[in-house]
């Protein structure tokens, strides 16, 4: 009871600022949040800043393939972080990569948030039937493992980068719903609820203006995270073939490339996309784990 | 608690049948099963004839059942690309799996709960701040890259491990293991490591978050208060109560070691069900990916099942609940 008077209380553009702060007590949580917008930065101007494009064939010369970081091309590029087998410079391979890993990973923790959020809200709200049947869809759904569902989706509709994103959109909007709905169940009881039901608001506007807002928290939390776990699993799929196309490379992609090289001690094909995947998936994950703590009501108090 | 079983055992079915349902629809409605089975060159009555020969004239509801009789005799027909029944292909190819999969748990195990347990008792030393660390690190590498990166390390540079295949096996019980020999064990080592990496994550975890939980507890108080040692304090009345969310990890977890072992098992050319599906995948064979499915939608509910009756046994309090 405590902790609800005190949420009623606060004052609105106070709270946002006192999460800043709270957020950016961490360093941890302030070098994740950096990093990442560096990361973003470099995706967003890629086609500006990176030294060749790397999907347009003709700027690709099979003659400079495999070179190791730090050699000259005929034409003066300096290869830094080396070539891949069909002389595509990594460094731009990677700087486009970020492109399609980060693209994929915010359009479908973002479709799962919608999705699985709209089902839990209906859940918690509806009750009854309505509730029964979702819920036990979210279970069946959550019995698999994501990476098992997002196979079955892929055998299914075929392989390629948007397959990629509906299978990771069916795999993972369980989680939201299960988790809305546990909030919304807990909200539903609250006297602002049955203040809105009692000035005979319609349903929907309840349930999208009131319950809804007071349900986000964990939403953005777990969509933090499922954006790097997004970028994860299609990196994963890419690497097994069923992702990006070999013209157009992710940086999973890139990595599965450079694999028959590594055996023969060429490194840089596979390393260097593997940390710059790497060090997106950490600076995600560390801004979600302090967004977890910050937004916590149980912290708030 | 017999009619909590029951209840549950129904629940089970009803997954089994829907998926059969989805899985079937999936394949058979929205991929065009005659686009893979038909040379794009035959002609008109070559295609006919294939589409007669795998019933694909019937109506829908004809077909489904067809499957559904198919999968109850565990027929799935045969591969296109093996020429063999599916099935057989798959069960071939399960010890592989399974081993892998037993020994990444058991890594996951040895490594996941001491250290989980330590950092839970003294999380203010800086050996733990530092495992809690490299845990957050095991959750964000993906497993596929740090694959790559132990053969670089361990076989290109170093020449320790073997990079591909099971290595010789020895014959146990009719079935062919290589923890039995000591190059198979060789072989074993890196990918079982690869595989382990994520579940050692999340037990350690797991185990110290539910540490934190317990300490407070009166019981553990009370333990203490009666001048128990601290290890039969730890022993007993931690670990004890740390079991129920370890067994349902363990359970749920190990089939999706199972699922997970598709990426280690084509990293490390390990001849596994993970391989094999997704080769089939990538060559379109059908009825490979049809019989992994159902099979490991089976392994699931099944694994399920026994996490439930596990908890009804464990914990007097879902026993009550579904008197109540």
């Amino acid at each position: 009871m405590a902790e609800h008077d005190m949420q009623e209380t606060l004052p609105e553009p106070g709270r946002l600022s006192k999460h800043l702060a709270d957020f950016f007590a961490s360093p941890a949580a302030a070098i994740g949040f950096v990093t990442l917008l560096v990361i973003c930065c470099l995706a967003l101007l890629a086609p500006w800043i990176s030294p060749q494009n790397p999907y347009d064939l003709m700027q690709l010369d099979i003659m400079d393939g495999r070179l190791p970081p730090g050699s000259e091309s005929m034409t003066g590029l300096v290869y830094h972080l080396g070539t891949d087998s069909q002389g595509r410079d990594i460094l731009s391979g990677i700087l486009y990569g970020l492109r399609t890993s980060l693209l994929v990973g915010v359009l479908s923790a973002f479709a799962a948030a919608i999705i699985g959020t709209t089902a839990g809200l209906f859940a918690a709200y509806m009750g009854r039937r309505t509730e029964t049947v979702i819920m036990r869809l979210v279970d069946l759904q959550l019995s698999f493992p994501t990476i098992l569902m997002a196979l079955m989706m892929l055998a299914i509709l075929g392989k390629g980068v948007l397959n990629v994103v509906i299978a990771l959109i069916i795999a993972e909007w369980a989680t939201y719903a299960r988790t809305v709905r546990a909030t919304a169940l807990v909200e539903r009881e609250k006297e602002y609820i049955e203040a809105a039901r009692m000035l005979r608001l319609p349903g929907w506007r309840i349930l999208f203006r009131h319950l809804l807002p007071n349900c986000l928290a964990p939403v953005i939390v777990i969509a933090t995270m499922q954006v790097a776990r997004a970028i994860g699993l299609e990196a994963t799929l890419s690497f097994l073939g069923l992702g990006a196309s070999v013209t157009e490379p992710s940086l999973g992609m890139l990595i599965s490339t450079g694999y028959q090289y590594l055996l023969t001690g060429l490194y840089w094909i596979s390393f260097f996309p593997g940390i710059a995947l790497l060090v997106t998936i950490v600076a995600i994950n560390l801004v979600g784990d302090r967004l977890r703590d910050v937004l916590n009501p149980r912290n708030a108090s | 608690m017999v009619t909590s079983i029951i209840r549950r055992l129904i629940q089970a079915v009803f997954v089994v049948v829907a998926m059969t349902v989805i899985v079937f629809i999936g394949v058979n409605v929205i991929g065009n099963p005659v686009d893979i089975l038909i040379n794009p060159d035959a002609n008109q009555a070559e295609r006919a004839r294939v589409i007669a020969h795998y019933g694909l004239d019937q109506p829908l509801w004809r077909q489904y059942l067809l499957f559904l009789q198919g999968l109850l005799h565990g027929d799935f027909g045969n591969s296109f690309v093996y020429g063999r029944p599916a099935m057989g292909l798959i069960l071939e190819r399960l010890p592989a799996t399974l081993e892998l999969a037993i020994s990444a748990l058991a890594i996951a195990l040895v490594f996941g709960l001491p250290l989980g347990l330590y950092a839970g008792l003294y999380p203010n030393r800086v050996s733990s701040k530092l495992i809690m660390s490299g845990s957050i690190l095991g959750f964000s590498l993906p497993t596929f890259w740090v694959g790559l990166m132990l053969i670089m390390v361990f076989s290109v540079e170093l020449g320790w491990l073997p990079t591909n295949g099971r290595g010789p096996t020895l014959e146990l019980f009719g079935v062919r293991w290589s923890f039995l020999t000591g190059e198979g064990l060789r072989h074993l080592l890196l990918p079982a490591f690869n595989l382990a990496l994520f579940k050692t994550s999340l037990i350690l975890r797991l185990t110290r978050a539910g540490v934190q939980e317990v300490l407070p507890q009166d019981y553990v108080k009370f333990a203490r208060a009666k001048g128990l040692r601290e290890r039969r304090v730890i022993a007993v009345h931690v670990l004890k109560n740390l079991m129920i969310p370890v067994v349902t990890i363990i359970g749920l977890e190990f089939g999706s070691l199972i699922a997970f072992s598709v990426v280690t098992e084509s990293i490390f050319a390990w001849p596994g069900m993970g391989k094999l599906i997704i080769d089939s995948i990538n060559l379109l064979d059908r009825p490979v990916i049809v019989a992994y499915l159902m099979m490991m939608v089976l392994l699931f509910v099944v694994l399920n099942f026994i996490i439930d009756v596990c908890y009804t046994i464990l914990d007097p309090r879902v026993r009550l609940d579904s008197k109540a």
